[in-house]
């Protein structure tokens, strides 16, 4: 009998390669008589074009080509709309995409203008510097309420105002609960977020093969199938023609989604057109500018609240900072109104919100994708809501938990994947006691607290909870092979940027054909390998992908037990599948090598049944109904040193839940993960901008990351409550770390600086604000 | 620019001799003139430790070095500290770091990886019992973004049991 390798913690496939220093990356690629490129952006935030000379730069050594926007002819189009509007009355969308290089006027500081081709990456940057561009200097937009002023600027003049969006969603009758309510609580919250900051840039190799009329294309992308059909239809391309692949990716979180990035349009043409190989990798100053981030946005919020503490409904209405572009739709926004009623049962709700376009780079989403901004607000309401009832912050909590029987649990507005949000399942009460529980709620409230306030410490305690919406569609693939040798392969369209889908796979595929974790070798992110597929973002790899694998692997053991049933001449329910063989249970001498049964079903002689498919392969897709939502709590104890304002995290413990767990040692560090990003959002990290909308901070030596000296030891804790919507019953857990950590911070934070009685309505933190918030108390 | 220099090094035990431009980063001519792309580059500005490698035997970033200030030096790079390592020897073949970072879950995309094991070796041949304090000291530098460090504290301390 083997043991279930499903919900074990299995070390790593992909790691030997990765530590070893083998593992190839997009910048490791070198091909003969390769070209480098290297760009020309715009040192102004909103300006006209009026010249551009590149004479100069044409005359450089090493240099091939120089292209601007009018060089590139037909070709030079907008980038696609990746994600068009959901079905939401009156919805107003005026979307406005990307272009490859500018033509007229610039809209960011970092966005392209022109591009050097050369013999090799330094005489790309010598030739950038010698491109001459004349601007006229526009006002730019640079605080999103600045935006929809009267007098504002207009970022895309074919607009009347710079707004890219206007969305409102309602769920039962706000004004009913705002008459009914006892207490109505009003705050304006403001929410900023960063950078993913993935340690590997961004970076792509295009290579044109004339004779074979092929174009490969190594990407960091997280989405390399939609890369490859996209890419395909602008040059005129059949699908088969064009091959990317994404290779190892130094981290993803978002921004390495398929964006269709000018240099990804890019590097494809001028392979094509030069007839040479060339590559281009962004360096770490540029990725703070030509890579998307999330940003800003400003909450106008009330909760309203029942005698008991009951929420009767919540109003929200917010200002979204889209950036100069607005290629992927409304998705960060949407999250923000979809998430922000968490796990709290909330019978009236008004959502609206602003996109408007500012001058600063493009937004899409990044790990939490705006949940962070809705679940900020909410998690804030209710501490408001109770410190004014006079009530315990979990007892509120925990008065408004939906409650089991309640699922699946409609909250009617409509989410990303256009379909009315509808949590799946979910089991909230266990995973707050557990939560406070492994705290020390009572303890600290009652004796710690008190205790250390007496000494003059300020040492204070956050607890919030959150949903996370997780594994949408559509759908994805995967073929299993079990090749003659006895090893199995898996190939999925999906990339992957270090979720370990090596091994996570590999333990769904062994499980089901009876052979070892390291006996399956998976391929992902090579279009030649797995022709259909969406990608791997909003934590759906696992989910998605996941169940694809296992249904394809289920017939493939179909396939096994059929062909071994006629072999053995016996019924497949005397068979079983173990060791790598399947064989009589019970009878280990009957056993038949998956290998060699691969090859007895592959004959190359000899006659088959009509109709037989050869060898034990097949191909199988799974497309979920709608997201799985995962949910949890996060606390934390920490401490403020009054005179610098530093901050020392004491515990940090996280419950949380979503559904069955396939290698908890992935998945416990993927919140590991998300939990220091979570942390650099609420206190280290914060993109700083002029206002001529001028990036100060563009570096790592003055963007601060969360560095091993400021993380906590996080405990963390599971609960599994399955989703119905797949076989295997998971949920996604890639972004659950990173999201509620904004308002643990401030309900924290505040607690131990409530004798200097500050109140925290806005993240990112710093010792320097936390400084100016307890002055101004 | 386009003057160039001989340099006479040995990388990963190996004599080299090459003609460089005086300009060109040390990073750059482990990876793209040595091919030796296991030294990864994060932000090139000295900040992230991912391009850490050992310059006789002491760890430093080849971002912030130029190829000609490595003349004469001896230079060991992720390639170079499991010198018996092939893709099927088994991960057992690796240096006790690695295998390390292997069991304890210490990495995930892998790309901040090699820059950590470089920074470790040395320290843990200085410091064979070092104190959670001295790790999380160690690894203060370098950057990580999808570990969140725990487990890459972990590794350290069952890598100093396994080297001890
Ligand atoms: S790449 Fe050298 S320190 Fe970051
Ligand atoms: S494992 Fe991805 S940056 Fe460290």
């Amino acid at each position: 009998m083997t043991t279930q390798l499903f919900g074990q913690p299995i070390k790593r496939n992909e790691d030997p390669r990765l530590l070893t220093g083998q593992a190839l990356f997009t910048d490791d690629v070198k091909l003969p008589d390769m070209l480098y490129a290297a760009f020309v952006r715009s040192d102004f935030a909103h300006a006209r074009i009026l010249s551009i000379d590149v004479s100069g730069a044409l005359e450089m050594p090493g240099v091939v080509a120089v292209y601007t926007a009018e060089d590139l002819g037909a070709y030079w189009q907008p980038g696609p709309l990746l994600v068009p509007p959901p079905p939401v009355p009156d919805l107003v969308f005026n979307p406005r995409m990307q272009v490859p290089l500018a033509k007229d006027k610039v809209r960011h500081v970092g966005e392209p203008i022109a591009v050097v081709v050369a013999e090799s990456r330094y005489q790309a940057e010598d030739a950038a510097e010698q491109v001459f561009v004349e601007f006229d200097p526009l006002p730019a937009i640079v605080e999103l309420e600045d935006a929809l002023l009267e007098d504002a600027p207009l970022i895309h003049e074919d607009l009347d105002a710079n707004l890219n969006a206007h969305v409102v969603q309602h769920k039962g009758d706000y004004a009913q609960a705002a008459a009914q309510a006892r207490l109505i609580v009003k705050r304006r919250f403001l929410y900023d977020r960063g950078i993913a900051a993935a340690m590997e840039n961004r970076g792509v190799v295009a290579a044109w093969d004339a004779r074979a009329e092929r174009l490969t294309m190594w990407d960091t992308t997280q989405a390399p199938v939609v890369i490859r059909n996209g890419i395909a239809a602008m040059l005129g391309l059949s699908e088969m023609q064009v091959r990317v692949i994404a290779p190892f990716i130094g981290g993803g979180f978002g921004p390495k989604i398929m964006m269709f990035y000018p240099e990804e349009v890019l590097m494809p043409w001028i392979s094509m057109r030069l007839n040479r190989p060339v590559k281009w990798i962004e360096d770490r100053q540029e990725n703070f500018f030509a890579t998307t981030q999330e940003r800003g946005q400003i909450h106008e919020s009330e909760i309203a609240v029942a005698e008991d503490g009951r929420v009767l409904g919540v109003k929200d209405v917010f200002l979204h900072d889209a950036g100069a572009y607005a290629p992927y739709g409304l998705t960060v926004a949407l999250n923000s109104q979809c998430t922000l009623l968490g796990q709290y049962d909330v019978p009236h709700y008004h959502t609206e919100f602003r996109s408007v376009f500012t001058n600063k780079p493009i937004v899409t989403p990044y790990r939490g994708a705006g949940r962070q901004h809705g679940v900020f607000v909410m998690e804030r309401l209710l501490d408001l809501a109770a410190k004014e009832l006079g009530m315990d912050r979990v007892e509120i909590r925990r008065r408004n938990l939906i409650s089991p029987e309640k699922f699946p649990y409609n909250n009617e507005i409509i989410y990303q994947d256009f379909a009315p949000l509808v949590y799946d399942s979910g089991n909230y009460g266990p995973a707050l006691d557990k939560a406070l529980e492994l705290i020390g709620y009572r303890r600290f409230i009652d004796e710690e607290q008190p205790r250390l306030r007496a000494e003059g410490r300020y040492v204070g305690l956050g607890l919030v909870t959150y949903v996370e919406g997780t594994g949408i569609g559509p759908y994805e693939g995967a073929k299993v092979t079990v090749e003659t040798s006895g090893r199995v392969s898996v190939a999925s369209g999906i990339g992957t940027q270090g979720q370990g889908h090596f091994t996570s796979f590999a333990q769904i595929v062994a499980d089901q054909l009876g052979v070892g974790v390291g006996d399956v070798r998976l391929v992902t992110g090579d279009t030649a390998e797995f022709y259909w597929g969406a990608g791997t973002f909003a934590s759906r790899g696992a989910v998605v992908a996941g169940n694809a694998i296992n249904a394809a692997a289920l017939a493939v053991r179909k396939k096994i037990l059929q062909k071994a049933s006629e072999e053995l001449e016996i019924d497949q329910e005397d068979l079983e599948l173990a060791d790598g063989a399947v064989r009589v249970k019970g009878v280990p001498a009957s056993a038949i090598k998956l290998g060699d049964l691969a090859a007895r079903a592959n004959p190359t002689r000899g006659a088959v049944k009509p109709g037989t498919e050869p060898g034990l392969e097949a191909t199988d897709y799974f497309g979920p109904e709608r997201g799985a939502t995962a949910s949890g709590v996060h606390a934390m104890i920490v401490e403020v040193d009054p005179e610098t304002m530093l901050i020392d995290i004491r515990r940090y413990v996280v419950v949380h839940d979503c559904g069955r767990v396939i290698n908890p040692m992935i998945l416990e560090g993927q919140i590991h993960g998300g939990v220091a990003q979570g942390i650099g959002n609420a206190f280290y990290e914060q993109l700083v901008w002029d206002k001529n909308g001028q990036l100060l901070n563009a570096s790592f030596m003055d963007y601060l990351l969360p560095t091993a000296d400021v993380m906590p030891v996080i405990e963390t804790d599971h609960m599994e409550t399955p989703s119905p919507l797949n076989p295997l019953g998971i949920k996604g857990a890639g972004e659950a770390g990173a999201i509620p950590v904004g308002p643990l911070f401030a309900q924290a934070l505040e607690d131990a600086l409530s004798p200097l009685g500050v109140e925290i309505l806005e993240i990112p933190l710093s010792p320097n604000r936390l400084f100016e918030l307890v002055n101004d108390a | 620019m386009s003057q160039r220099y001989t340099i006479r090094l040995t990388v990963n035990g190996e004599k080299i001799e090459r003609d460089v431009e005086p300009r060109l980063l040390l990073s750059d001519f482990l990876r793209h003139e040595l091919r030796l792309t296991g030294t990864h580059v994060g932000c090139e500005h000295g900040s992230c430790g991912a391009c850490t490698i050992l310059l006789d035997g002491q760890a430093v970033r080849s971002c912030i070095m130029f190829a000609v200030q490595a003349d004469g030096h001896a230079l060991t790079t992720i390639e170079g500290v499991a010198p018996d390592w092939t893709a099927s020897s088994g991960p057992e073949a690796m240096h006790p770091v690695q295998i390390a970072f292997w069991e304890k879950h210490g990495l995930q995309c892998g790309y901040c990886t090699p820059g950590f094991i470089m920074t470790l070796i040395p320290f843990l041949e200085e410091n064979p019992h070092p104190s959670d304090e001295e790790i999380i000291q160690a690894i203060s530098g370098n950057i990580c973004r999808c570990t969140g460090y725990q487990n890459i504290v972990a590794a350290v301390r069952r890598a100093a049991e396994l080297m001890g």
